[in-house]
């Protein structure tokens, strides 16, 4: 039979059939090349001492192409910092594509090559994975799962129930850039920007700061819901109340400007190369300047406390000194006019 | 941010609200009559600064939260039509109607797409000519120029799949109604802003003159509420009553008059329902004969189905400024910010949604 | 119903222009306000300029603040 050369994912290529394993031959194993993954055999056989942390998530992002990364850098990023948010060192990934028939070919290999390079920095290897393909129409180009297992250090406890009254609340970086970035791509708001994601993958950080204190109580990477969803997940988590200080969180223009055109707060909009942590106080100082060292926290600064009074709510002091309590979100941020 | 942080210095706060405390020695009620100023005094927590004797009540101003069911109603049947594209302001998405929302239709399968701009909805109707893009016009004298200002354009383009549902009103009638009604005792208005940059400030004299009441243009950032705020205070304490500009680097007496001329040849008065006061006579825009083939409402054939208000919910009450959320018996039980039951609590201006986030609050 | 913020024009042509919000570029009409010229700050709202921002009224009002703020820290 001729070999046809196909730029596009056929359904053919999810059967498991010869399309399937050429694809897998010839885009995948290549690029994500490691011994386990090579083997090719239905599933990897991992040998670890010690507490594994694991975890999971999908990605369902529009557009899959947006400044400064793409769903690929996405999957890779969003379970290695969910391993990194509970202190463990990631290791291992799994990668499911869930691929739309007629997606180009090129743009799957663009994908694959994002997933490649996200996952060396990132110094993870992706041991396993699946493909699968359907009708058009039935998945918005692609969709991706991850899972994550990483490696916990004997003592690591840090968790969402663990912030304490007095802890320091440090935030890692500049928020939004994600959510507006990907904003700006989408039909319908159409706005010329710089921005790029701050996509990132987070373990090196969060390594730079266990390696500077033993007291961190608390980490969480402020994705979707943004800073406000994620201070008042901890603080019920907790039973604690959190206050933070507007002047002290960094906002790029573009995204306050942004925020101000479309009637959206920062403070809800999505990140993905941001992390908050719960720290004793006395250790705040030293974390942040180790932080500020590491090229994912360049702004790491205190944003506010931890304190026992009024559990699960977060208030923040204005820019005027007054206060507000801070929510958290409810349905997707819309646009307004109003 | 040019001409937006300068306006938010806080070292500048101290001296006005100082003022403010010199000036209001009275007892005084001032009411914000547009959400977006109820938006920023919750967001800035403006009350904070205020003295115990100023009272600051939230109006009618919520394009979204004055919208009846019957014309959400309407929005949603055209929704459910085939090869209909719905383009619409996200503040209406998820506002519940008699059965159902725009975002439930959606799930439905209903194609409804949020934009910014009427720009961006002719822009779908030109890359999608098989199908026809119908425009949810919400929003009063400040949005309705730059609908009307679309509808020229398609008409320009020979655009024939165009279409807007006009929901827009007009303010002055409905502060006229809410006067009229006597149910609110009222100091001073806060005049709003960026309907006033169109409109200009004259149409608000009639409040001063034949009802007594001051009133101030504001803009919306901190200090120009602020600032306001003072100048009311400074009319009740003097017994005066006339109309000011605060807001001066926005607005002038007569408004822009290209504005209001593109919406006055598009669009002209007509009858309205507002949620909370029922059918206002001149309050609404209705798009003109000669504009009848952009008309939604005379181009489809759809059935919006019988309008239904949910029992209990005090949202007419609460806009109309005679009881405040927590008076409603659904408010915090039946009806929260994840599962509304009227607009007041869906909209990010609307004073339930506001009072469920900020209310018994302030942690000062 | 208002929101509407301070955006400056870049770009001109015809009843279209080109705006920037502080670092965001945006494409606007204006329709509504056909005499704004390149330079001039216009009021946004919903992709229209709604207005021409009169900048000699800004400064004015900031300096009635700023009075204002230093009779406070006299008094």
């Amino acid at each position: 039979m001729a070999k046809t050369k196909t730029d596009k994912i056929l359904l053919a290529h999810g059967s498991g059939g010869k399309l399937a394993h050429d694809l897998i031959r010839s885009s995948f194993v290549p690029a994500l090349n490691n011994p386990l993954l090579s083997q090719l055999d239905d599933a990897a056989v991992i040998s670890h001492e010690g507490r594994l942390a694991f975890t999971t998530d999908s990605y369902v992002v529009q557009p899959i192409f947006f400044p400064g990364g793409d769903i690929g850098k996405l999957a890779v990023c969003g379970t290695v910092n969910d391993l990194a948010m509970v202190g463990a060192r990631p290791l291992y990934l799994s990668l499911a594509l869930i691929i739309e028939e007629g997606l180009p070919l090129a743009d799957l290999e663009r994908v694959v090559e994002s997933i490649k390079e996200t996952a060396r920095v990132a110094g993870v290897s992706i041991v396993t994975g699946d493909t699968k393909v359907v009708n058009r129409g039935n998945a918005d180009k692609l969709f991706i799962n991850t899972a994550g297992i990483g490696a916990v250090s004997p003592g690591v406890d840090i968790s969402g129930h663990n912030a304490r009254p007095g802890d320091a609340v440090i935030l890692s970086g500049p928020i939004g850039d994600h959510g507006i970035a990907v904003l700006s791509q989408r039909e319908g708001m159409d706005f010329a920007t710089g921005l790029k994601s701050d996509c990132a993958p987070l373990n090196s950080l969060v390594a730079d700061m266990l390696a500077v204190s033993d007291r961190i109580h608390c980490l969480r990477d402020p994705t979707r819901g943004g800073l406000a969803t994620t201070l008042n997940e901890i603080a019920e988590q907790s039973g604690v109340s959190i206050r933070i200080n507007e002047e002290a969180i960094p906002v790029r223009d573009e995204v306050q400007s942004a925020c101000e055109m479309l009637g959206l707060d920062p403070l809800y909009v999505a990140n993905e190369g941001a992390l908050v942590a719960m720290v004793d106080a006395n250790d705040a100082g030293a974390i942040v300047e180790r932080m500020k060292k590491n090229r994912y926290g360049q702004n790491a600064a205190v944003i506010g406390e931890v304190r026992k009074e009024n559990p699960g709510r977060v208030v923040m002091k204005t820019g005027l000194g007054t206060t507000r309590i801070i929510d958290m979100l409810v349905g997707e941020p819309l646009p307004r006019i109003c | 941010m040019r001409l937006v942080s300068e306006f938010r210095q806080s070292e500048l706060v101290g001296g006005l609200v100082q003022n403010i405390r010199r000036h209001a020695v009275k007892k005084a009620r001032f009411m914000e009559f547009c959400g977006g100023h109820t938006v920023a005094i919750m967001k800035f927590g403006l009350r904070q600064l205020l003295p115990p004797s100023l009272t600051l009540t939230s109006g009618p101003g919520c394009p979204v939260c004055v919208t009846d069911n019957a014309d959400l109603d309407k929005a949603i049947a055209l929704a459910q039509l085939p090869d209909v594209i719905i383009a619409t302001f996200g503040d209406m998405v998820r506002v519940p109607g008699s059965r159902s929302s725009l975002q439930e239709a959606k799930a439905g399968g209903g194609d409804v797409r949020i934009v910014y701009s009427t720009l961006d909805a002719l822009a779908l109707a030109r890359e999608n000519p098989g199908k026809s893009v119908v425009f949810v016009g919400v929003g009063f004298e400040t949005t309705a120029p730059t609908v009307a200002a679309s509808i020229l354009q398609a008409d320009r383009e020979g655009l024939n799949n165009y279409y807007v549902l006009s929901l827009h009103k007009l303010c002055p009638p409905v502060i006229k109604a809410l006067l009229d009604s006597g149910e609110v005792n009222l100091q001073g208005l806060i005049c709003p802003g960026h309907v006033s940059a169109v409109i200009g400030s004259r149409p608000w004299e009639f409040i001063a003159r034949d009802y007594g009441i001051p009133c101030v243009v504001s803009g919306f950032e901190p200090l120009d509420i602020l600032q306001s705020i003072d100048m009311l205070s400074a009319q009740v304490a003097k017994g005066e009553s006339r109309v000011e500009i605060a807001y001066r680097r926005g607005v002038t007496p007569d408004g822009n008059a290209t504005a209001i001329k593109i919406m006055e040849q598009v669009f002209e008065p007509a009858p309205a329902r507002w949620r909370g006061f029922g059918e206002v006579p001149g309050s609404g825009l209705s798009l003109r004969p000669e504009f009848q083939r952009f008309d939604a409402e005379l181009n489809f054939d759809f059935d919006p189905g019988p309008t239904i208000n949910e029992k209990g919910c005090l949202c007419g009450e609460v806009l109309r400024g005679v009881k405040i959320p927590p008076d409603c018996s659904l408010f915090r039980k039946a009806c929260t910010p994840e599962n509304p039951v009227g607009p007041c609590m869906v909209s990010s201006e609307g004073s339930c949604a506001a009072f469920y986030h900020y209310g018994e609050n302030e942690d000062r | 119903m208002c929101l509407a913020i301070p955006a400056k024009i870049t770009k001109i042509d015809g009843t279209d222009a080109e705006v920037e919000i502080g670092g965001i570029g945006r494409k606007a009409s204006l329709m509504l306000t056909p005499e704004a010229q390149v330079g001039d700050y216009v009021l946004l709202h919903a992709g229209y300029a709604i207005n021409i921002v009169d900048q000699k009224e800004a400064k004015e009002t900031l300096a009635i603040f700023a009075e204002i703020s230093q009779l406070m820290e006299q008094g």
